[in-house]
């Protein structure tokens, strides 16, 4: 069975722009992240990015990331945030 | 695997529609820290909860981060302090030092709120239930987080009607204190009938004889999420309506199931249970009321509106305890007048009447809630409207509570404010017949027939 325990979803909301999800893809690969799905759409204009990581073998802890992520996310200009996927889990199933 | 409209429905829930975590609440024994010297006492008070909650906000904090939800408030209860209090306490003065000791522990431990400055005496009080509740005016005043509660009545014992004319001249008293400030020490008193052992909000929350020695309990927030939920549906038939605010309560309180579950492991402390209850806030988009006009009335007080606070209580209800394996606490739909807007906008187009208010308690949680009266109200008049309010909830096998703020120097058509999560409140009028009599009289009302069960 897959550990569930370090997986963590990463979403990214914004103005579209060149570029989003190579930087954030940088990101995680340097912090040993590993990707294990990516889900993209354009709503009304903007930039809507889901990805599911495993945090396992990454070199930082889940606050480092997460705030890494943050900041990251204001370069660009877009939103970043960084949640358990336990969260949603719980919430949309049974 | 969870997919991306999952993702945005659960953090639109939080950035627009105030989807939180109310609460976390640790509820502490304080029966091992009984001792008949008050210094003592007091010691070993300030250190039990110093060390059990030690690490509560620091904890919320970081649930907050993971999960991505705001926790709004950390919080603790402590056992009834009558009862820890009665051995070493010979007078009420003695009973207020216990006050100060919680206080300065919730401020240690970085909580905002320290809930049981409590006594029990739904069926007598004994000397030092007296003292307490003769030192809440005392231990409110000189205290800021420290919030009291006393439990009148239940469907098993009847109405300590002694204990009722007592806590219309507290109230009083304590308004009396905190004139300067808009009688706003009333805000951290509340009266309960069948009151419960782990509820995890304020002001009433303490921690039950009948609990463990510390334990978790979690209160959600949701009703903008509901309100957006139904804005959905205009127009459907109950059935629709129904089954909509179900399925959403479902999802909230499973944050609230994830969220007490996460603490109680990284705290090392036993989770309780989750408190269902849809709690308001002055916030826009955070109000009860809103939902019942969402559900179809003009304003909170139309006719129609106890049959639809009834149906959206029950549909919360449902929905939640399939999503927790605990549920407890209170469990339902707040309707404090002060801290909901909807409810605030009610009074003030005079859709909504104190009466109207009491009617709505019997089909939800809690009672008549945050509502300020004139600050002139006589103390039997205050006792006659507590009594009724114990007498719906003895009758119906629910809790039912007030919490009433007369508010000294001001009448109707004045308004008080009360800051921040509180809101304000234009004072609302009272029945301004007489009930000196019936309070007078003294001694108990009798249990309910229906309470003889065995």
């Amino acid at each position: 069975m897959e550990n569930t325990v370090d997986k963590t979803i990463i979403t990214v909301v914004g103005k579209d722009t060149v570029g989003i999800i190579a930087k954030v893809c940088t990101y995680l690969a340097d912090s040993h992240i590993n990707v294990l799905d990516i889900s993209q759409t354009i709503v009304q204009d903007f930039f809507n990015m889901m990805m599911i990581v495993d945090m396992n073998k990454a070199d930082k802890s889940f606050g480092e990331c997460a705030t890494d992520l943050e900041k990251l996310g204001e370069e660009i200009g877009v939103s970043i945030k960084c949640q358990k996927e336990e969260i949603f889990e719980q919430m949309h199933r049974i | 695997m969870i997919n991306i409209w999952e993702v945005k429905e659960t953090n639109n829930m939080v950035e627009q529609e105030n989807l939180d975590v109310r609460t976390i609440t640790i509820g502490i024994s304080l029966l091992d820290c009984i001792d008949s010297d008050l210094q003592k006492l007091n010691e070993n008070i300030y250190n039990k909860i110093t060390t059990v909650a030690k690490d509560l906000a620091a904890t919320g904090e970081k649930i907050e981060k993971e999960f991505g939800i705001p926790i709004v408030n950390k919080r603790i209860s402590v056992t009834p302090i009558a009862l820890v209090g009665g051995a070493a306490c010979k007078k009420p003065e003695d009973f207020a030092t216990i006050a100060d000791t919680m206080d300065r522990a919730a401020k240690a431990v970085g909580v905002n709120l320290i809930g049981g400055y409590s006594a029990l005496v739904s069926k007598g009080m004994t000397k030092a239930d007296e003292m307490l509740i003769r030192s809440i005016p005392m231990a409110l005043c000189r205290t800021e987080r420290v919030c009291s509660s006393v439990n009148l009545a239940s469907t098993k014992t009847g109405i300590n009607m002694d204990a009722v004319k007592l806590m219309g001249e507290i109230l009083l008293e304590v308004a009396e204190q905190s004139k300067d400030r808009d009688s706003v020490d009333c805000m951290k008193l509340v009266v309960f009938c069948n009151a419960p052992d782990d509820n995890p909000f304020m002001a009433g929350a303490f921690h039950g004889v009948t609990e463990a020695d510390a334990v978790i309990n979690v209160g959600v927030s949701g009703p903008g999420v509901v309100k957006t939920a139904l804005e959905k549906v205009r127009g459907e038939n109950f059935e629709v309506l129904c089954e909509t605010i179900k399925k959403t309560a479902f999802k909230v309180t499973r944050v609230g199931q994830a969220v007490a579950q996460e603490a109680s492991k990284l705290l090392n402390i036993p989770f309780g249970i989750v408190d269902l209850s849809l709690a308001p806030t002055p916030a826009v988009g955070d109000s009860v009321a809103d939902i019942l006009c969402e559900i179809g009335l003009e304003y909170a007080g139309a006719p129609g509106t106890t049959a639809a606070l009834a149906l959206l209580n029950d549909q919360v209800k449902k929905g939640g305890v399939m999503a927790s394996s605990y549920v407890g606490g209170l469990s339902g739909a707040f309707i404090p007048v002060s801290e909901d807007q909807g409810m605030i906008d009610a009074v003030q187009a005079n859709a909504i009447t104190l009466e109207k208010l009491e009617a709505m308690t019997c089909v939800c949680s809690v009672g008549l809630d945050m509502i300020a009266i004139p600050g002139n109200t006589k103390a039997t008049t205050i006792s006659g409207i507590i009594a009724d309010e114990m007498a719906l909830g003895m009758v119906n096998q629910k809790t039912t509570a007030a919490r009433l703020i007369p508010v000294i120097g001001k009448d109707v058509g004045d308004t008080v404010e009360f800051g921040g999560l509180f809101g304000y409140a234009p004072i609302m009028p009272v029945n301004k017949y007489s009930c000196d009599d019936f309070i007078n009289r003294g001694g108990r009302i009798p249990a309910p027939i229906h309470s003889f069960k065995n």
